[in-house]
């Protein structure tokens, strides 16, 4: 019975997440590569490794 | 450090102009809010994980493309795309719905191979060789009969044709074949089964 009420609630738990560093280095890198260039009407999108 | 405490609005001008350091400014002070409003809805840190990133993917296309109109609502913004790809991700698994092992239930108890492993295909082998040598005690007519449908695979209008006796009769010899076969392994007390 201790166990159940001494359980840390969902809201508890939700106030130490974070994404993975991981994420976040992938998410600056893609931003990085990605290059939108304007032509006239069009835009063309290029992943520059 | 400017930059560190420039409001949302103008980091992302800065990010349009072309700097990267403000795009990591403003993961860094909105990674938590995101990526908690994502797990409120999804309980699944890895999921969180994959709809937290095609967020910001969406948010960086967006931004390079020169599609976003700054109202000084950054955030909310975001949480509207983080909002739609979690609705995404229900719709999607409502189609395809996805089962975890947890401790309560176990998807393999109920699903099974259906192919036979090496100790079942042996047992059953020696029950078909077993039930062969039974058969041989059945009257000459009866074991005819039921040679001709369950090995032979006959119809009973195919056996009746064949052995020269009316439908009906065929029926009856298949039916005292099986009383008579349960009788026998009854006698033997045997167990035939998996």
């Amino acid at each position: 019975m201790e166990n159940i009420y001494l359980k840390s609630s969902k809201e508890g738990q939700l106030n130490h997440l974070n994404p993975k560093k991981e994420t976040i280095q992938f998410l600056l890198n893609y931003s990085k590569a990605l290059v939108i260039t304007d032509y006239k009407m069009m835009k063309f999108e290029a992943l520059l490794n | 450090m400017e930059n560190a405490q420039a409001t949302d609005a103008t980091l992302v001008n800065a990010y349009v102009q072309g700097c990267e350091k403000s795009l990591s400014i403003l993961i860094t002070r909105h990674q938590h809010r995101i990526y908690s409003f994502i797990y409120s809805k999804v309980f699944d840190k890895d999921v969180a994980e994959d709809v937290f990133q095609d967020t910001f993917i969406k948010v960086i296309n967006t931004l390079k493309r020169g599609k976003y109109n700054e109202e000084g609502k950054f955030l909310p913004w975001v949480m509207r795309i983080a909002h739609n790809l979690v609705i995404d991700h229900f719709r999607k698994n409502k189609r395809m719905p996805k089962f975890e092992n947890n401790g309560d239930f176990n998807i393999f108890s109920v699903l099974s191979d259906g192919d036979l492993n090496v100790e079942t295909q042996l047992i059953k082998d020696q029950i078909e060789s077993d039930v062969q040598e039974l058969i041989k005690e059945l009257p000459e007519d009866q074991l005819e009969v039921l040679t001709m449908r369950i090995y032979k695979e006959m119809s009973f209008k195919e056996i009746s044709e064949s052995t020269g006796v009316s439908i009906n009769t065929a029926l009856g010899r298949m039916r005292y074949a099986l009383i008579n076969l349960r009788k026998i392994i009854e006698k033997h007390n045997l167990i035939l089964t998996n």
